[in-house]
């Protein structure tokens, strides 16, 4: 194959990359989207097996029977609820690749004593650096995720003042490396050992409740590392994917800070949340304030007769698995004649967009899930708010106490509607460990216990409901 | 030899900005399957990793690569397949109304 022939099929597939993102704008037609994404990935791939001047093919081959088997096995085994875990898992792929390109890239020039050019033997170093950080990054916070490590922020004096030592030290060994015409083993290892040791060390001291910032900015780093790889192996198709990957990560997780109010190195740096910060003791005693239980025959009975209600569900309704029988309940409210609307907190779930997912599951209709600017205005017309399994995201102390952890962070108004039902396990306080004033709210009504049990209680009483 | 860093450096720059505006276009209720199709995007690495399996440039090459291609290949096939997992729940809805 002619090599303009390979440069211009590499192009159409960038082409399908970008189509296939712009296809991702409706949920029409994000399938064929999706599709159309993979054929180009099919094509680069051809044209670089016939074209790039491979000499042995077994290799590879054993490598993509292994890979594909194994991707398309956790593609098909993963829960819909562990799907934070997957990608921050696939992300880590990606990072180790081009941290495994780049370090082959620079042992082969080592082994054959020839020169890398200046550009080359930067982007190896860049190419290594941003792979390994992206990879064991990303495995703690699949760790983390995954409860295999503690969700709260695990931290040290100094950790900081370490890190920063660390990533100089890394950049002056780079420089050295460059500036040295040959190839030198000792700095590459160095480089490549600290860049895994500071992978984990970035990530450690973030809490659980943040992981979504993380694991979008780890899908950014993926990105820009696939770039780089690109830079080393001269490869456009690389970088323009790259750069599209990278700027998805980085604008999901401004979405996600701005969420939350925080800033970004507020989430990366600030070692927030889950309990075991002293940053959280603040915020207000719930001592001497009462709270109203209903039993879920009254609270059937509520939601039977209401015109409108809006759920607003939280991580602990995934935890419960309850999605199912949320559905069910709306089945039942709308059957009696209410609407049944869902308000979505873009902090919902662990990652952006994982309350949609968890509910498609669940085959709620994408056209009722309505995000937090669409949906706030209608709380106040709505007869009852069903807060399953949300904390932080409904708590009125965002909006007037200046001196809560969370003051200042967008919330739904799940306050604002006629009555609210809270359906929770406890009285436990949410990720970010504070007291939510919502519960003692007069018009508030807490259902207590699994919040599985509690809906199929619910939808037991309606249907009994004449 | 920098004219093709900064031809790259071009590149990278455009479909950044692009890439920004693809994104912001992209619907919340559909963030979790663009991030992982964005992933299995970034899988592209397994081009470099063919490159460098396949180059015949001694063992430690092949081995780097093999791995490099594994990783690579379970990025891209787990990233599209989960995706369209996802995506074919958002897709059978209306219909089924």
């Amino acid at each position: 194959m002619p090599g303009a022939l390979a440069e211009i099929l590499y192009l159409v597939a960038a082409v399908c990359f970008i189509i296939g993102l712009k296809r991702l704008s409706s949920p029409g037609t994000a399938v064929h989207g999706n599709r159309l994404s993979a054929v180009g990935m099919l094509m680069a791939m051809v044209v670089t097996l016939v074209d790039r001047g491979i000499v042995t093919y077994s290799v590879i081959a054993a490598g993509l029977v292994v890979g594909s088997a194994l991707g398309l096995w956790m593609a098909r085994a993963v829960k819909m609820t562990a799907m934070p875990q997957m990608v921050a898992l696939l992300n880590g792929f990606g990072g180790g690749a081009s941290l495994l390109v780049g370090g082959a890239e620079f042992l082969k020039s080592e082994l054959i004593g020839q020169n890398l050019g200046l550009d080359t033997s930067i982007t190896i170093q860049l190419s290594l650096l941003i792979g390994a950080v992206t990879l064991t990054g990303s495995i703690v916070a699949f760790a983390k995720l995954q409860e295999l490590l503690p969700g709260r922020p695990i931290t040290f004096p100094g950790l900081q003042v370490l890190n920063a030592t660390i990533f100089l030290a890394i950049v002056a060994l780079s420089i050295y490396q460059v500036a040295t015409p040959e190839s030198l083993l000792w700095p590459f290892y160095a480089v490549c050992a600290l860049a895994l040791l500071l992978g984990v060390l970035l990530v450690i001291p973030i809490g659980g409740a943040d992981m979504p910032v993380v694991i979008s900015l780890l899908n950014s780093y993926s990105g820009i590392a696939a770039a780089m790889t690109g830079f080393v192996i001269r490869n456009d198709v690389l970088i323009i994917s790259g750069a599209l990957v990278g700027s998805s990560g980085i604008i999901l997780s401004q979405i996600m800070c701005r969420a939350m109010n925080r800033s970004l190195t507020n989430v990366l740096f600030g070692a927030f949340g889950g309990g075991g910060g002293a940053a959280v003791t603040s915020g207000k005693s719930a001592e001497g304030l009462t709270v109203r239980q209903v039993s879920a025959e009254d609270a059937a009975v509520q939601l039977g007769y209401a015109r409108s209600v809006i759920v607003v569900p939280g991580y602990g309704l995934a935890v419960a698995q309850a999605q199912h029988l949320v559905r069910e309940l709306a089945d039942q409210i709308e059957k009696r004649g209410g609407e049944v609307k869902y308000a979505i907190h873009p902090v919902a779930g662990r990652m952006p967009g994982h309350m949609n997912v968890l509910l498609a599951e669940a085959n709620v209709p994408y056209e009722k899930l309505f995000d937090m600017d669409a949906v706030n205005g209608e709380f106040d017309r709505a007869d009852v708010a069903l807060v399953i399994g949300a904390n932080d995201v409904v708590n009125p102390a965002a909006r007037t106490d200046s001196g809560s952890p969370i003051y200042g962070m967008p919330i739904l108004n799940a306050d604002h509607a006629r009555s609210v039902i809270v359906l929770k396990r406890g009285m436990g306080s949410g990720f970010a460990g504070i007291e939510n004033e919502l519960f003692y709210n007069p018009r508030t009504a807490m259902l207590f216990g699994d919040a599985k049990a509690s809906l199929g209680k619910l939808v037991t009483e309606l249907k009994a409901l004449a | 030899m920098l004219e093709t860093l900064i031809g790259g450096i071009v590149i990278f720059t455009l479909a950044t900005f692009l890439g920004v505006e693809l994104i912001n276009r992209v619907p919340t209720t559909l963030h979790t399957p663009l991030m992982s199709g964005a992933n299995a995007i970034s899988g592209i690495t397994v081009v470099g990793a063919m490159i460098v399996a396949g180059g015949g440039h001694g063992w430690i090459s092949a081995v780097l690569g093999f791995m490099a291609v594994v990783l690579g290949m379970m990025n891209v096939v787990g990233g599209y397949a989960v995706t369209d997992r996802m995506l074919q729940m958002f897709r059978r809805k209306p219909e089924a109304r």
